[in-house]
């Protein structure tokens, strides 16, 4: 695991070649599993790693586009807003990422 | 030099863009070995489709999805691609071209299509960094950029092009706001009603429109920072887009001495004032005008290939042109002189709660213009009629209702009957220039009868797809009900129009070998397929390709990803595979040792005769494994689209009814087809009597013993719907029951929908088609089995075992990638 450096809330969490792309990876936290994800075009998001319908890991889902399609029931949840596609209503928590060259930085709300 | 062949003549084009391609498009196929031809594109890129960069903005497409020419296509028809070298200068008396990297090549015919350069209002600071047009791969890559790190953009310039980069901006999660100089937008191809509507429904999408909006500067240090308009208000930028219009870059020509007034000035045969050099595209100036637009390319690639090749004596007459804005949801059309004068006359249909606003500008009894707002589906009806310039007559009572009720004198009438009345010279695809009378002649001569065939030969419908129904209406009237019957066939997912069996078909015979590289050839609409077309992509690869194709972890449900199954906690099962059924003191020991060192929390007995392993944490997989692996035990697969179970009955070993060794057949069986991946999963049993008792008939492929041999059944499920087996034959031989299986499981794997079971598959092909595949068709059978076994040689990989040797790479999935405190 990582050393974990904390500079203004900010964690450094790993690069972007941890990440598959079209893949997840997840993050502990202290207030629950948080899903990181690389789409096609290596962008990354940082959602809680739960589903808004029956709180399924997101990170275990399909990546495509900017969505994610859950394991448990295929919800489609958007990456950058953490909302649930229509029909369907919902949303996941967006936890702040930012990138600074290589380096993903999480910051993570307090518990 | 053979010297029966006179040498080919040289055909340099300076321009890998639309223009000057299509040219050499139209010349390969008038005359396809006359010329040899080099390409000197200035952008390190094949050729694109540059009206496609703005669903690539807007995450709609992606760069493959627009690619026209790939590079293999330049080599297959022998031409020479020279990218991200600019052509200097030009030595017209030696003809000879020079690029900046210091090639030369020799030329007999010069074609310059060096396109056109964005315009960049000179006021202070536009030289930011952060400041952008919208003109190629790299200005959509720049925005891209900035959208990830930055928040505010601003778009100068609310025609075609500034609205296009304004909504791919904020589908990209920017605020963004349009600055445009004008009082409306688009106003050069929309009124003032149709111009306010459009305004209102990017401000509902979350754009900000600012008219009448004069730019003063770009204020920043290292960055642009903010806009600053004339009236002094500042608004905040990270990103500034100058999109307010093209300028021909006629600049080589001038450079070199052709005739230039604002382009490269060309005659009807698209001819320069050398007449070895022609031009094309938006680099020309032809009888005082200039296009931006993509039809009049099309127009002028056909006379210069003609002149070219010298097969005609045709000439470029200009073109009238019609606009569409490619943002999704908002549906417009205008064409032709939309402002009108004293002597026209308007016809005006508003519907202000359906946002629908049309205008028809009349003169002298012809159309002469058109605005459609909201809804724009007979926008190539009109079109027509405007190119055409036919007298409007009796039409003009209806003509604002559209083409069906005009024609069909008031009554609704059929939308076939609509396509049916086109003209064969009516533009059907507006992206590619093609009329009715191509397509219908296309699927007559070439035997056409799917759209993909048609978007094959014709390139109708092959961009933005916004034709593909009135291409699909032609097709039907062109094939009566032969076509009717192959759109009955559901598509794969909403991501393309191609039915499964379509996409197998066209994987084989195309030699397609990677999931981007199917998308790309059917033309999926999505630039990553969604979480139903990727496995489903996955497996008919695999199936296709066996050892060849590389397994795409990302397309594969979590389940077969993690090799375990998931549950509704997250955890996920664990189960080891047990032969047939069978265990020992040794595997049970070593599955309550596993038990106890993982405190894995429930054990339980499945229907397919083993022991599943509920509750294990996703990080503890591997040791688990591992653990089992070092007894002897493997995968269970019970997480798969793949061979689970061959449950069986103890058989003439034990039972007094036992007429076969059932056990040893169904272990026998197991070690053939375990590994084996499928469309759904696959249950086997074995029963040792008819008394069945390992429920053979609800199985995929149940096998029973009767005192003379075995019968092999086929199709069961013992699921959602119940279904008992077909009765498929009965064999003598244990040789027989393992080529029978592994005949008809390849039949299976190979023609089945992904995510069909046996069952269903089974009742629409039909039993006696299966009966003629396995049983009637000797030779078949034994292709089919031996096929198989092939692809069995690569699947047989113990996916445990293969994960717990990997190396820390392979493993780290299964771990977190850090921890927050």
């Amino acid at each position: 695991m990582s050393v974990i450096d904390v500079m203004g809330g900010w964690t450094d969490v790993g690069t972007l070649a941890d990440i598959p792309r079209l893949g997840a990876r997840v993050v502990t936290s202290a207030i629950g599993n948080i899903a990181l994800f690389r789409t096609a075009r290596d962008e990354v998001f940082a959602l809680e790693d739960r589903c808004p319908h029956k709180g399924g890991p997101l990170s275990q889902g399909i990546v495509h586009g900017r969505g994610v399609s859950c394991p448990l029931h295929n919800w489609l949840i958007d990456l950058g807003t953490g909302e649930a596609c229509a029909p369907d209503h919902g949303c996941t928590k967006v936890i702040d990422l930012k990138r600074e060259g290589d380096r993903i930085l999480l910051r993570v709300p307090r518990g | 030099m053979n010297m029966l062949t006179p040498r080919k003549q040289r055909l340099i084009l300076v321009g890998n863009g639309m223009a000057g391609m299509r040219t050499v498009e139209e010349i390969l196929a008038r005359a396809p070995n006359r010329f040899e031809i080099t390409v000197f594109g200035a952008e390190p890129h094949v050729n694109y489709n540059r009206i496609m960069l703005s669903p690539v903005l807007a995450g709609e497409k992606c760069f493959d999805d627009i690619v026209i020419n790939e590079r293999a296509w330049y080599e297959a028809n022998g031409i020479e691609l020279i990218c991200g070298e600019k052509i200097v200068s030009v030595d017209r008396e030696a003809r000879q071209v020079h690029g900046a990297n210091g090639t030369v090549r020799p030329y007999d015919v010069l074609l310059l299509a060096t396109g056109s350069n964005p315009f960049v209002i000179p006021v202070p600071g536009a030289s930011l960094p952060g400041v952008v047009t919208f003109r190629d791969m790299a200005d959509v890559d720049a925005m891209l950029a900035a959208a990830k790190t930055h928040r505010h953009a601003v778009v100068i310039g609310g025609g075609l092009l500034g609205l296009e980069a304004a909504n791919g901006l904020a589908l990209n999660g920017m605020d963004v706001t349009v600055v445009h100089l004008m009082p409306t937008l688009m106003e050069r191809q929309l009124d003032v009603a149709a111009g306010t509507l459009l305004a209102g429904d990017l401000e509902r999408r979350g754009i900000k429109v600012l008219a009448a909006a004069n730019t003063k500067a770009l204020l920043g240090d290292d960055r642009v920072r903010a806009v600053q308009l004339a009236d002094g208000t500042e608004i905040p930028a990270d990103l500034v887009v100058m999109a307010v219009g093209i300028r021909p870059n006629g600049e080589l020509g001038k450079a070199i001495g052709l005739e230039t007034k604002r382009g490269i000035v060309v005659d009807d045969g698209m001819r320069t004032s050398d007449p070895a050099i022609y031009a094309i595209g938006e680099c020309v100036e032809h009888r005082g005008q200039t296009y931006g637009l993509v039809a009049p390319l099309w127009d002028m690639a056909k006379v210069c290939a003609d002149r070219i090749t010298e097969t005609a004596d045709t000439g470029y007459q200009g073109t009238v042109t019609g606009t569409r804005l490619k943002v999704t949801g908002i549906d417009m059309f205008s064409a032709g002189d939309i402002l009108g004068d004293a002597d026209s006359e308007d016809i005006v249909l508003r519907d202000a709660s359906r946002g629908v606003y049309k205008r028809l500008i009349l003169k002298d009894d012809r159309l002469v213009g058109v605005v459609l707002y909201g809804d724009a589906g007979e926008g190539n009806w009109y079109f027509q009629l405007l190119k055409d310039a036919a007298p409007i007559g009796a039409l003009r009572d209806d003509l604002i209702f559209g083409q069906a009720f005009a024609l069909g004198g008031g009554a609704a009438i059929d939308p076939m009957a609509a396509v049916a009345a086109m003209a064969d010279e009516a533009e059907v695809c507006g992206c590619n220039g093609v009329c009715k009378g191509k397509i219908t002649a296309a699927i007559v001569e070439k035997g056409l009868t799917s759209l993909d065939a048609v978007r094959a030969h014709t390139k109708a419908s092959a961009s933005c797809g916004s034709c593909t129904p009135m291409v699909e209406q032609i097709l039907a009237l062109s094939l009566g009900g032969a076509y009717q019957a192959s759109t009955a066939i559901k598509a794969m997912c909403k991501c393309t129009n191609h039915p499964h069996e379509a996409v197998r078909a066209r994987i084989l015979a195309e030699g397609l070998k990677t999931i981007p590289g199917v998308m790309h050839a059917l033309g999926w609409t999505t630039p990553d397929g969604c979480s139903s077309c990727r496995p489903a992509l996955n497996f008919y690869l695999l199936a296709a390709w066996p050892g060849e194709y590389v397994d795409d972890a990302q397309s594969r449900f979590i389940n077969e990803r993690a090799h375990a199954n998931i549950q509704k906690d997250g955890t996920f099962s664990v189960v080891p595979r047990m032969w047939g059924g069978v265990t020992n003191a040794k595997e049970l020991r070593a599955i309550a040792d596993v038990v106890d060192k993982y405190e894995i929390p429930a054990v339980k007995v499945t229907g397919g005769q083993r022991i599943d392993l509920l509750g294990v944490r996703k990080e503890q997989l591997p040791d688990v494994w591992r653990d089992l692996n070092a007894a002897g035990m493997v995968s269970g697969h019970a997480y798969g689209k793949a061979l689970r179970t061959v449950k069986t009955c103890v058989g003439s070993e034990w039972c007094r009814f036992g007429t076969q060794d059932s056990t040893g057949m169904g272990v026998a069986l197991e070690r053939m087809t375990w590994g084996s991946m499928h469309p759904h999963k696959v249950k086997l049993a074995v029963s040792g009597c008819p008394r069945n008792c390992a429920e053979a008939t609800i199985k995929d492929f149940g096998v029973i013993a009767v005192d003379s041999g075995w019968e092999l059944h086929i199709g069961g499920n013992g699921g959602i719907k119940l279904r008992g087996t077909d009765f498929l034959c009965k064999v003598t031989t244990d040789a027989e029951v393992l080529e029978y299986c592994g005949a008809f499981l390849e039949l299976y794997r190979q023609e089945a929908r992904y995510l069909d079971r046996t069952a269903p598959w089974v009742e629409r092909v039909g039993l006696d088609y299966v009966k003629q595949r396995i049983v009637e068709d000797a030779a078949g059978r034994a292709a089919l089995y031996a096929a198989f076994l092939h692809a069995q040689s690569f699947a047989q990989v113990d996916p445990w075992a293969e994960r717990v040797a990997a190396d820390a790479a392979m493993r780290h999935e299964y771990r977190p990638l850090a921890l927050v405190e």
